[in-house]
């Protein structure tokens, strides 16, 4: 297996897709001559040609609307926002077009469009470059959300995304862009829908989603190296379909839930995993199911602040300890 | 007020309508157009009946006085091209050749609708006739057009793309945006706004600092035209030319057509905003009666032809009515069906939560919630009324009409708010 950076994974996964199927494109701002704000389109435009891979002018709204008449027409569009706070004046064609249209209009017509774009805090962009929002792309029915944190997971998702016959949420994360891991060569897609267990342990459940799933995997080993707790520590990969029953599993087994997500508490990601997991398995917990969450705060500039406004290691290890505090 | 003083024709001849005349085409091509316009006549008013009889729910936008720019525009078409339109889109999905029965089977929210139900009177969509859409937001489907018009264009094809939006949709920003990036990739499209002077309640000079519309995308690089909207031979002519353009010299193209609706923005929709002389101003220059009069004076259909193609239309949309009542509403069990692509993909992921039932529910893959899931459905269908769920059970068994011919609908229509 070849050790390759994040954003290079992402970049064979569309170039390999773009080599075999011709009705595969990109486009997005700064993706061509520019090479893409964080390099992950790189060569591509000269590889393909300009009309594979499209500069378009700034207007979110209208290039994610044109990748859906785009899939709709025919095409595999692979549409990249630059950043996740942007995909917010989009937010009209991504629920009422992307997610609706084939439920609305009785399954005549499909939409495979992939909409890629970073989250996440840690580089001072302040409050319009830096939030996490998994947790809007989740609520929607009709789309499909992945989350990877690995280099293997950014590769074999987004082939799965890009072959996928519906529109897909595609939320990369800036801080791991440059990060390491081993890539299967071989070029399988993954499939949608199935979680990644990092680490096994049996005295708690440590659910991380995006770069949170890095933290979590430092975390737990911290529990067990300095607090004698064995973690499951379990990346869900995709959000939409969800692998729920790897999580209910592992929870059945330790009794012990701890969501760590960047984004929001309020209607956040680990809101509904709390949900979901005491519906499906209240008898088997010991304790509350426990949040680590960002704060609640639009993301602040200043690098303490910044810092102190999204989870670390020691949040996570705090969490899971205090599931086993006596009630 | 914006209604005083100008009448309707003074305002055509302000907007610089000249009334050009074109030549009459061929018989078969006259009677053709006039049987479109009156189809679409007669089903709109029909439409209008049913909805205040509760047959049809949501709102209902009907297009009555813009049919010369439905048929005109849609005669245009090449069978290849592509149609798009906003959410009083009836008429375009008739001219387009949908058949009214599946038009009138949506509206009544019935499982043999044109979108099975799912979409209603806003969402039409017909793919197997290239009308690829109503829309409900104003000016969203602007960039799904532009779309379909690269997908077009980047499978070398010789298809182009209608687009049709309100005057109102040219003061958002996907209008701009969408011009911008047409101009700028050379794609198949015309975009047609349909003038008809209000953006829901606001009039065009109140809601549009430029009200030559034809003028808002040539600072885009579209260039753009006006044509008579109530003259059906005009529009044809004008929006052919854009399309000819559009098509084989890859230059995008923008059409105003001038016209007015005589109804109300929707059903619910007390008019207080224009006179009741500026309706009728218009009135007189009537699409189907203007064209009518035109062809049986030429000589070339006798009044008693019109009068026959007329009654078909009305013959025809009684059968629709009657095909929408007896056509079952869209089966409970399917409520979750269709919101995703299954095939090829992990079936055993939660795709969809069905948070009612105390089942686990995993939408279309895999029914485990199953009878619990089906009776709390059912549950809640039967708030639609108690016939609702009984008829889906006898599909072809008419129900009772338990409400008075003329009633309102229901005890209180929405009243049509801020929604568009």
């Amino acid at each position: 297996m070849a050790e390759v950076r994040y954003r290079e994974a992402l970049n064979q996964a569309l170039r390999e897709e773009m080599q075999a199927d011709e009705s595969v494109f990109i486009m997005g701002e700064d993706v061509g001559v520019f090479q893409g704000a964080f390099k992950v389109t790189a060569g591509l435009l000269e590889e393909f040609g300009e009309k594979r891979v499209r500069d378009t002018p700034i207007s979110e709204n209208t290039i994610v609307g044109m990748g859906v008449g785009a899939a709709m027409g025919g095409l595999r569009p692979v549409v990249e926002i630059m950043t996740i706070n942007f995909s917010l004046l989009a937010m009209d064609q991504i629920v009422n077009s992307a997610a609706s249209i084939r439920y609305m209009f009785n399954a005549q017509v499909k939409v495979p469009l992939v909409i890629r774009m970073p989250q996440g805090g840690g580089h001072q962009l302040g409050p319009t470059h830096s939030h996490s929002l998994e947790a809007w792309f989740l609520h929607v029915p009709g789309l499909l959300v992945a989350v990877p944190s690995t280099p293997a997971d950014a590769k074999g998702l987004l082939k799965a995304a890009i072959r996928d016959d519906n529109p897909v949420i595609f939320i990369e994360h800036e801080a791991l862009y440059g990060k390491k891991g081993e890539v299967p060569e071989n070029g399988e897609p993954l499939r949608f829908g199935e979680a990644a267990v990092r680490r096994e342990g049996d005295d708690v459940t440590i659910v991380g989603v995006s770069r949170m799933a890095a933290t979590a995997l430092q975390a737990a080993e911290t529990l067990a190296a300095e607090h004698e707790v064995e973690a499951d520590v379990i990346d869900p990969r995709t959000l939409r379909p969800l692998d729920l029953d790897t999580i209910l599993e592992s929870v059945r087994k330790t009794n012990r839930a701890v969501i760590v997500e960047e984004g929001w508490p309020h209607g956040g990601v680990g809101a509904n995993f709390a949900a979901l997991i005491q519906e499906q398995a209240f008898d088997y917990l010991d304790a509350p199911v426990a949040r680590v969450t960002g704060a609640d705060i639009p993301m602040p500039y200043s690098k303490p602040l910044e810092q102190a406004a999204f989870p670390h290691e020691e949040h996570v290890v705090q969490a899971a300890l205090a599931t086993f505090r006596d009630l | 007020m914006a209604t005083e003083g100008a009448t309707g024709a003074e305002k055509a001849h302000e907007a610089g309508i000249e009334q050009p005349i074109h030549d009459l085409p061929g018989e078969d091509t006259c009677r053709l157009i006039l049987q479109k316009m009156l189809l679409i006549r007669r089903f709109e008013e029909r439409a209008g009946e049913m909805y205040a009889k509760a047959r049809i729910g949501g709102f209902l936008h009907l297009c009555i006085g813009e049919e010369a720019t439905i048929v005109g525009a849609t005669q245009a078409l090449a069978d290849g091209d592509y149609l798009m339109s906003t959410y009083r889109e009836h008429g375009q999905a008739l001219a387009r050749g949908t058949e009214p029965e599946r038009v009138m089977a949506e509206l009544f929210g019935k499982v043999d609708g044109c979108s099975g139900g799912r979409g209603g009177s806003m969402h039409l969509f017909d793919f197997e006739r290239r009308f690829l859409g109503g829309y409900g937001i104003v000016g969203g489907s602007l960039p799904l057009s532009a779309g379909v018009a690269l997908a077009a264009d980047y499978g070398e094809t010789e298809d182009a793309v209608l687009s049709m939006m309100g005057d109102g949709a040219t003061n958002q920003g996907t209008f701009s945006e969408t011009m911008n990036l047409a101009a700028l990739w050379s794609l198949p499209v015309v975009f047609l706004v349909i003038n008809n002077q209000f953006g829901m309640g606001t009039s065009l000079e109140r809601h549009s600092a430029v009200t030559d519309l034809s003028q808002k995308s040539e600072g885009f690089g579209v260039p753009g035209s006006r044509c008579d909207g109530m003259d059906v031979l005009d529009t044809h002519a004008v929006v052919s030319d854009a399309l000819r353009c559009a098509r084989e010299e890859r230059k995008p193209q923008l059409v105003e057509a001038v016209t007015y609706r005589y109804r109300g923005h929707s059903m619910a929709d007390p008019e207080e905003y224009r006179s009741k002389e500026e309706v009728e101003e218009w009135r007189r220059r009537d699409p189907i009666n203007n064209f009518r009069q035109r062809v049986t004076e030429d000589g070339m259909l006798s009044d008693d032809d019109v009068e026959k193609l007329d009654s078909e239309a009305q013959e025809r949309i009684e059968e629709a009515v009657e095909f929408a009542e007896n056509s079952p509403f869209p089966d409970l069990a399917a409520l979750y069906d269709d919101v995703y692509v299954m095939e090829g993909s992990s079936p055993h992921a939660w795709w969809l939560v069905d948070q009612r039932s105390p089942e686990t529910h995993r939408g279309e893959a895999e029914r485990e919630a199953g009878d619990v899931a089906q009776e709390l459905a059912e549950a809640g269908a039967a708030y639609a009324g108690e016939d609702v769920t009984s008829e889906r059970r006898s599909r072809h068994t008419p129900r009772g009409d338990d409400q008075g011919e003329g009633e309102p609908a229901e005890e209180s229509r929405d009243e049509e708010g801020g929604a568009d």
